[in-house]
C-alpha cells in the first residue's frame, strides 16, 4: 500500500523532523488516508504531516492551528470520533477518526 | 475518599521538588500532571524523547532528569494524564478533582501545593491568530517532545527564552531566519540600574551571554527595537513585517513563533479566591504568598513560576520551601529542624531571585502589545478585538467580568487565559486606573473542560460511599 506522508500540498514542508522514524498508523483526517507515527502527540504529527490549519472559528470560519501546544489555548481543537478534543493533548493511535471543525454555521 | 498528607499539582521543576523534600520528610504525597511524563514546561519529557536531543537541547535541560528520576525514588506517587478540573477547601483539608483517561476522580489531603507554572504572555498583534504563528514555548515543546524544528521561522519578541531557542534551533541545524526583537537599547540602560544586585546571579548572567555569542557564530539575524510587528497571510503565515531603524522590513517565513516573557497560570489560584497582587515589574497578577509559599488561604501553597517569574532554579528551591513548612504544619519537624533544612534552599531562591529586576528590565513585554490597535484580536476563541473592549469602557464597563455582559470576551473554551491580562490592562488604560484596582477575571470550575457523563460518573461513586 502507498505510503501517504504528506496531507496538504505544500510543496515544502515547515517542519523539519529529527526524531527517529516510528511505525507509522492509519488515520483518517476529514476522510482521507493518513498515516501518522504511533504514539507521537497528535497535534505535532500533524504539523509535520503538513496539516496547519486544525478547524475553523465558530465565529468567524477563520482557519486556526496549535499556538500554545500546552493545552491552553484551545486552538487545536479537532474532532476525533465525534468528540472535540485537543490534539495537543493526546497521542495517535490506529484508526483515529479526525474531522476539522468546520466553523460558523451558515443558516 | 482516600486521604493523603500533601497534594501536589503540577510536576514541573516546583512540584518534582517539593514532592521529593516531602516524601523524604515522611508525609505521603500525591503528584497530579496532565502532562504524559513528569518535567513541567522546562523539561518536557526529558526522561523520553527529550534525553535523545541532548546535544540540541544543552546541559539546563538534561539536568531536569535529576529532579524527574529523586521524585520516582521519593516514594511520592506521580499520576500522569490527571487533568484537574476542580479543588476545594474546607476546614479540614482540601479536595482535588481530576480527570484521567476520561475518568474522574477525587482526593483529599491536609495540605496542597499548587505547582502549575506559568503560561506565555498574551502577544496580541495584527495576524496572531493564523495558523503558523505560535508561541516561542510551543516551538519548544515541539523541539523537545516530538523532535520538530520549524524550517523558515521567525523568532519574534522579547525575553531570554527566544535566545535559547534560537541557539537550540541552530544546534539542530535549522536557525530561524531572524531573531526580531521589540526591546531595545532604552531598555538595557533602564536595566542597568540592576545589575550590580543582580550579579548574585551571574550563572544565569554567563549563560545568557553565552547563547547570543552563539547566535553570533551561527550567524542568525538579530534586530533589536523592532515595532508595528505585524503576520502577514491569507490562511496561514506567510510573513512577519514590523518597523526597524526607520523604516518596514517583510521577512517571508512559513513559521512566526512569538514571546513576550511568560505569566503566573493563576487559573487554580483564582479559582480557589486566593488574594493576588499587580506584579507592577512583570506586569501580572501573582498570589499572594509568605516566605515558605503559604497563600491567603491556610494550608494552601504555591511553588515556582505560578507565584511569579523567577525560573526553574528558583521554582525547585520555593519547592523544596514549602515542603519543609507543610512538614512541619502537619507534626512531622519542629521549627529548628525545618528551620535547618530550609536554609540552603532559602539561599539558593535568594541567589536565582536576584537578577530577576534586571532581566525584567531589560526584556519589558512591548508597549503595542499590552495596548495593542484598535482592530487587534485580544480574545482568541470569541474573536474580540481591543478596539471593542475600548468601547465597552467608553460605555461603563468598569471590570473584566463586566466586560462578559458586553461581549463574550473570556468565555470561550480557554476560559481567559489569553485575553485576561489584556482585558485589565485596557481597562485600566480607558479609566486611568491601576491594573490592580481593575482586578481579574473570576474563574469557575472547572479549571479545564469535563464531559458531563465524568461529572454523572463522580456523583454516582460519592453516593455509592
Ligand atoms: C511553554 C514554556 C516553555 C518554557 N521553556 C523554558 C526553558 O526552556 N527554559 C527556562 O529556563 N524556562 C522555560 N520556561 C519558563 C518556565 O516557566 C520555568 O523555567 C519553569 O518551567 C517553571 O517551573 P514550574 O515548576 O513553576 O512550572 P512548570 O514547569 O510550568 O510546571 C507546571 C506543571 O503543572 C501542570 N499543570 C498546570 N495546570 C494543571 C492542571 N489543571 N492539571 C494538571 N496539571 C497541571 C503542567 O502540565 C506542568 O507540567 C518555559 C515556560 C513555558 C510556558
Ligand atoms: S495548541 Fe493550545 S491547547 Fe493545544
Amino acid at each position: 500500500m502507498p505510503r501517504i506522508w504528506r496531507f496538504s500540498v505544500n510543496a515544502a514542508l515547515p517542519f523539519r523532523d529529527l526524531s527517529p522514524a516510528a511505525p507509522r498508523v492509519r488515520v483518517t483526517l476529514d476522510g482521507a488516508p493518513l498515516d501518522l507515527p504511533v504514539g507521537a502527540n497528535l497535534a505535532a504529527a500533524l504539523l509535520a504531516a503538513g496539516v496547519g490549519s486544525f478547524r475553523a472559528t465558530p465565529v468567524s470560519g477563520a482557519p486556526r492551528g496549535p499556538f500554545c501546544m500546552m493545552g491552553a489555548c484551545f486552538d487545536c481543537l479537532i474532532e476525533v470520533g465525534g468528540v472535540t478534543r485537543q490534539a495537543c493533548m493526546m497521542q495517535v493511535s490506529a484508526g483515529l477518526v479526525l474531522t476539522r471543525p468546520k466553523g460558523r454555521v451558515t443558516e | 475518599m482516600t486521604t493523603v498528607d500533601l497534594i501536589v499539582i503540577g510536576a514541573g521543576p516546583a512540584g518534582m521538588a517539593a514532592a521529593t523534600e516531602a516524601a523524604g520528610l515522611g508525609l505521603s504525597v500525591t503528584v497530579l500532571d496532565e502532562q504524559t511524563a513528569a518535567g513541567g514546561q522546562i523539561y518536557r519529557a526529558v526522561t523520553g524523547a527529550g534525553a535523545q536531543r541532548g546535544a540540541v537541547l544543552g546541559q539546563d535541560y538534561l539536568d531536569g532528569a535529576g529532579l524527574a528520576l529523586a521524585m520516582q525514588a521519593s516514594g511520592a506517587q506521580h499520576l500522569t494524564g490527571a487533568v484537574v478540573w476542580n479543588i476545594e477547601a474546607d476546614a479540614e483539608g482540601i479536595t482535588v478533582t481530576w480527570s484521567q483517561d476520561g475518568h474522574a476522580a477525587q482526593l483529599r489531603a491536609a495540605r496542597l501545593i499548587l505547582a502549575t507554572g506559568a503560561l506565555e504572555r498574551p502577544v496580541p498583534i495584527p495576524g496572531w491568530t493564523l495558523p503558523g504563528v505560535m508561541t516561542a514555548g510551543a516551538g519548544q515543546i515541539l523541539l523537545k517532545a516530538s523532535g520538530l524544528v520549524a524550517e523558515r521561522a521567525v523568532l519574534a519578541g522579547s525575553g531570554p527564552l527566544l535566545y535559547l531557542l534560537a541557539a537550540q534551533m541552530a544546534r539542530a541545524g535549522t536557525p530561524p531566519l531572524a531573531l526580531v526583537e521589540t526591546q531595545g537599547l532604552r531598555d538595557t540602560i533602564r536595566a542597568l540600574p540592576h545589575l550590580a544586585r543582580g550579579l548574585r546571579g551571574w550563572r544565569t548572567l554567563i549563560k545568557g551571554l553565552g547563547l547570543l555569542a552563539e547566535l553570533r557564530r551561527a550567524g542568525v539575524r538579530r534586530i533589536t527595537g523592532a515595532r508595528d510587528l505585524a503576520v502577514e497571510g491569507q490562511d496561514r503565515a506567510t510573513a512577519l513585517r514590523f518597523a526597524a531603524g526607520g523604516r518596514t522590513q517583510r521577512i517571508a517565513c512559513d513559521t512566526v513563533l512569538l514571546h513576550q516573557g511568560v505569566v503566573p497560570n493563576t487559573q487554580a489560584s483564582r479559582a480557589l479566591r486566593l488574594d493576588h497582587d499587580w506584579l507592577a515589574a512583570q506586569q501580572c497578577f501573582a498570589p499572594r504568598l509568605d516566605a515558605w509559599g503559604e497563600t491567603s488561604q491556610p494550608g494552601i501553597f504555591v511553588a515556582g513560576d505560578g507565584a511569579g517569574i523567577a525560573g526553574a532554579l528558583a521554582a525547585a528551591e520555593a519547592g523544596r520551601l514549602a515542603a519543609c513548612q507543610v512538614a512541619h504544619q502537619l507534626g512531622r519537624t519542629d521549627a529548628t529542624a525545618r528551620d535547618a533544612r530550609a536554609r540552603a534552599p532559602a539561599a539558593r531562591l535568594g541567589a536565582e531571585r536576584a537578577l530577576r529586576p534586571f532581566l525584567d528590565a531589560a526584556y519589558p513585554p512591548a508597549a503595542q502589545v499590552l495596548a495593542p490597535a484598535d482592530d487587534t484580536i485580544i480574545c482568541r476563541c470569541e474573536e474580540v478585538t481591543a478596539g471593542q473592549v475600548r468601547g465597552w469602557a467608553k460605555l461603563g464597563c468598569t471590570g473584566p467580568n463586566q466586560t462578559k455582559a458586553f461581549g463574550r470576551v473570556g468565555m470561550g473554551p480557554c476560559q481567559g487565559r489569553y485575553c485576561g491580562l489584556s482585558v485589565t490592562a485596557l481597562l485600566a488604560e480607558a479609566q486611568g486606573m491601576d491594573p490592580a484596582e481593575v482586578g481579574a477575571y473570576r474563574i469557575r470550575a472547572p479549571l479545564k473542560p469535563v464531559t458531563l457523563g465524568e461529572v454523572a460518573a463522580l456523583d454516582a461513586a460519592e453516593a455509592a460511599e
